[in-house]
């Protein structure tokens, strides 16, 4: 099965992306719930690294592999953007959100929610942020 | 992402068809900030063809569910898919926000 995906920094390719791995999951049979879930994380990384470190620049790419392991599935999704800095991650308040209408910031409080892993790595040039997903 | 309003009285009914992600939401948040929104106090949300949201999605409604609460409008959700419930129950946006099972629920909800 192909399972590896690269696509140009535009949002346009997030349903591009969410196609592909709800393709992937397709053979596990999951939960409607568990497999939205999981296209769900992947959609917010990628919409990160399009938007925020790549700004969008259609002439950068980001790659996204897929890898099955014995108990669970990765994600590897790779770009040569600016490098997503953890430490200065905060968890939103939603009820702040709500009363000063803050529109974005609660995209990586989802993928924390879902995923049972999730690495930041860079190597100066290539950034690749992992995700892991236990499946029974 | 298909959207389409239909006007009632003093309510308006927004259908949601197709995927709301970051590049989508862009429209929902024009649709949601139209003054004419502004003039009705219940705005009902059918999310029956709602097949996606991601946080951008989400975000729009959070972005102005306050501005809305002040003006006295009321917003309701009805005919949400599970998988789609489960994005904001994530969150607890659940409990922020009125979701419901179907238009006459909506309705109801809407005129109390």
């Amino acid at each position: 099965m192909n399972n590896l995906v690269k696509v140009s920094c535009s949002k346009k390719n997030l349903k591009l992306i969410r196609d592909f791995v709800s393709e992937y999951l397709q053979a596990l049979a999951l939960s409607d719930i568990l497999m939205n879930q999981i296209v769900l994380a992947v959609d917010e990384i990628c919409a990160n690294l399009i938007i925020h470190a790549n700004k969008e620049d259609t002439s950068k790419y980001i790659t996204l592999s897929i890898i099955k392991k014995k108990d669970g599935l990765e994600f590897h999704i790779s770009d040569h953007g600016i490098a997503f800095q953890r430490s200065n991650y905060k968890e939103p308040n939603i009820q702040d959100n709500v009363k000063t209408g803050k529109k974005g910031g609660v995209g990586i409080a989802l993928v924390n929610r879902i995923m049972d892993r999730v690495e930041y790595t860079s190597d100066g040039e290539k950034n690749t942020c992992l995700l892991y997903k236990k499946i029974k | 992402m298909k959207i389409t309003r239909e006007t009632k009285d003093n309510t308006i009914i927004i259908t949601l068809d197709g995927e709301l992600d970051a590049s989508s939401s862009v429209a929902l948040d024009e649709e949601l900030s139209d003054p004419e929104i502004m003039a009705h106090n219940k705005i009902l949300v059918n999310c029956e063809n709602l097949n996606y949201i991601s946080s951008a999605g989400l975000g729009v409604f959070i972005s102005h569910l306050q501005r809305f609460e002040d003006a006295q409008i009321k917003l309701i959700f009805f005919n949400m898919q599970d998988k789609v419930r489960n994005v904001f129950e994530i969150l607890g946006l659940d409990l922020l926000m009125t979701i419901v099972s179907n238009y006459e629920e909506a309705m109801t909800i809407a005129d109390e």
